[in-house]
């Protein structure tokens, strides 16, 4: 009984990590974008800054209370969905956030759904065949991908099939593309780079995990038995990688939140990390603060859904 | 003739030893040292002033007066991109150092001392992992602004966390061998244990990290300055040159293309130098 419940154990363990991550983070960023840039009543009242309107409008933000007090009600507010308000255009930043999120998550949808299979196909497959033509070919395109910098592959994305093709659309992307024919042109490029940056180290990382598995005792036997080559991996080694594969599949997923700061901000795409992005050119602090959490829960999700993977795939914790 | 062979094969050669590299890792050396050289010297070799319009025609194609084009003022581009590696190639070194040293120390005096010590700096610092690189970048310029130190501080905060743990992985591990037991044994002081047992033991897989990290900095600053983030105009660093001239992709504009390219070098040739280095510096327990 106790032996069955230690993976469960474990599994607990690390969302308390996460959880108590999630805390540090979350101290880091209001910190950092709180406490650093001087007075925010100052900058907002800019011309009008008079010592009257200022300590006003202080006292009105909340700003005169102690920091860390300011930081609990932040948290607080936070975990109850009230992100603020914004400083630039005093609309709310969950109003703001909340027609931006479907638009990244759907993203962020569409290209886990391409790059899934094709990164798996292509690992296992390069695995299959190590150091056979085709392995050498998938591993020079993905170090090279995971060598470039993300706008590097946009560009040469855009190269490709909008210059030299002349397939799709450069560099505008149409909010009101109407027609599934319309939508899809409009989509491909974000998707198309996005796949390649996230494939690459799925496909690197699959090729990795099912390697280790063929290099058992009991691959070998199958080998030994006379096992086609096929059978060999799809049989014997791939059930066993499964878990592995899982963790590396979560694992590349967290790329995406790199990535798609890169890549809305190149398509011209309405999501939340381009509304990050020009938040920051606008020094809009609740919304960043907003934003920047937002990125970080989701990769430690994908972390700690990866770690948990592999935990609960290992039946020697079991 | 045999005997000189017999002779031949007794002298310590590096291929003997161990230590000599491969044809791709020479490859990936020779452009690291040539990126290297021009960061140093480049601005000299500019033709033109890197700030100066010199072609009234904007994104102008590849000339034999502008070897590479030029970019949206009509700028030389080859001058830019050579002014350009002093700031990608110099932050970047700067920070990895930052990172890689601080990390190296702080993990081996974690991994030499244990205790309460070593469990709240690896929490910690594990907690800081938890951040996207990237958006760590964007969040600090947001406060604080961006310059040069800011970046350079910036990038080795976010890559000290990784760099620790992996010196402090290696550590642990050199820390249980006899000969670090037998220096405790007689009594050396833990600095001794630090400098003369550990850190010679953890050297090689430790240069392999810096440059796997280096090539991870180069990533994050190129993107920062993509965004407008990084290097400010009127300097500009090659993630900055992509940025500036992203209006001539459209057209195919080498001005967007071969900073891109510089970039892509770079960062290939340390991979591939990393990859091909020689077992005996990559893994000394081998």
């Amino acid at each position: 009984m106790r032996q069955a419940l230690k993976p469960w154990f474990l599994v607990l363990q690390r969302l308390g990590i996460a959880f108590l991550t999630l805390i540090i983070v979350s101290f880091a960023v209001f910190f950092a974008t709180e406490l650093l840039p001087g007075d925010v009543a100052e900058v907002l009242l800019g011309q009008a800054a008079t010592p009257e309107a200022v300590a006003a409008l202080r006292e009105s933000m909340g700003l005169d209370e102690p920091a860390l007090s300011r930081f609990l009600g932040w948290l607080v507010g936070l975990a109850g969905g009230d992100l603020g308000t914004s400083y630039v255009n005093r609309m709310s930043v969950a109003e703001l956030i909340g027609g931006r999120l479907g638009n990244s998550l759907q993203l962020a949808g569409i290209v886990t759904l391409v790059s899934v299979p094709v990164a798996l196909t292509l690992g296992i497959g390069a695995a299959m065949w190590r150091g056979s033509r085709f392995d050498r070919a998938v591993s020079v395109l993905t170090i090279s991908v995971i060598s470039v910098p993300e706008f590097m592959v946009a560009t040469l994305a855009v190269l490709i099939f909008a210059v030299w093709l002349d397939w799709l659309p450069a560099l505008s992307f149409g909010v009101n593309a109407d027609g599934f024919w319309a939508m899809l042109r409009a989509y491909a490029m974000p998707v198309i780079t996005l796949s390649f940056v996230v494939s690459a180290q799925m496909i690197r990382m699959t090729r990795a995990a099912v390697i280790e598995t063929i290099n058992t005792p009991y691959v070998e036997m199958a080998l030994l038995k006379g096992a086609s080559r096929s059978r060999m991996v799809l049989r014997h080694a791939l059930p066993n990688a499964l878990g592995p594969i899982a963790n590396a599949v979560a694992l590349s997923l967290s790329y995406l939140v790199g990535g798609v700061i890169i890549v809305e901000t190149i398509f011209n795409y309405p999501g939340v990390a381009k509304l990050m992005v020009d938040a920051v050119s606008t020094r809009d602090l609740p919304l960043i603060q907003s934003c920047a959490m937002i990125f970080c829960v989701s990769y430690l999700s994908l972390i700690t859904l990866a770690d948990m993977v592999a935990i609960l795939s290992n039946p020697r914790l079991r | 003739m045999t005997t000189r062979t017999s002779f031949l094969s007794a002298l310590p050669t590096p291929r003997k030893l161990g230590y000599s590299f491969n044809m791709t890792g020479r490859i990936g050396l020779l452009v690291i040292l040539f990126w290297a050289v021009v960061a140093v010297i480049g601005p000299m070799l500019a033709p033109y002033n890197p700030g100066e319009i010199v072609d009234w025609d904007y994104f102008g194609p590849m000339t034999g007066d502008f070897w590479l084009g030029t970019d949206y003022l009509g700028r030389d581009i080859l001058s830019r991109i050579l002014m350009g590696a002093r700031y990608t190639v110099g932050i970047a070194l700067a920070a990895v150092t930052i990172a890689c040293a601080g990390g190296v120390i702080l993990g081996m005096i974690a991994a030499v001392t244990g205790g309460w010590f070593d469990m709240i700096l690896s929490r910690l610092l594990d907690a800081f992992n938890g951040i996207p690189s990237l958006l760590f970048g964007l969040v600090t310029v947001a406060a604080v602004g961006s310059s040069i130190p800011v970046l350079v501080l910036t990038l080795a905060a976010i890559y000290l966390p990784g760099a620790y743990r992996f010196a402090r992985a290696l550590s642990v591990n050199v820390n249980t061998m006899d000969f670090v037991t037998v220096a405790r044994a007689r009594g050396e002081n833990t600095p001794y244990l630090i400098v003369r047992e550990i850190f010679p033991n953890i050297l090689g897989p430790v240069l392999a990290d810096l440059g796997v990290r280096f090539v991870f900095i180069v990533l994050v600053l190129s993107g920062l300055s993509f965004l407008g983030l990084g290097v400010q105009p009127p300097n500009a660093d090659w993630g900055a040159l992509v940025r500036e001239n992203i209006e001539g992709l459209s057209f195919g504009a080498p001005a967007v293309l071969f900073p891109s390219v510089a970039i892509a070098t770079l960062t290939i040739s340390v991979n591939m130098f990393i990859d091909n280095l020689p077992i005996k510096i990559r893994d000394r327990s081998e």
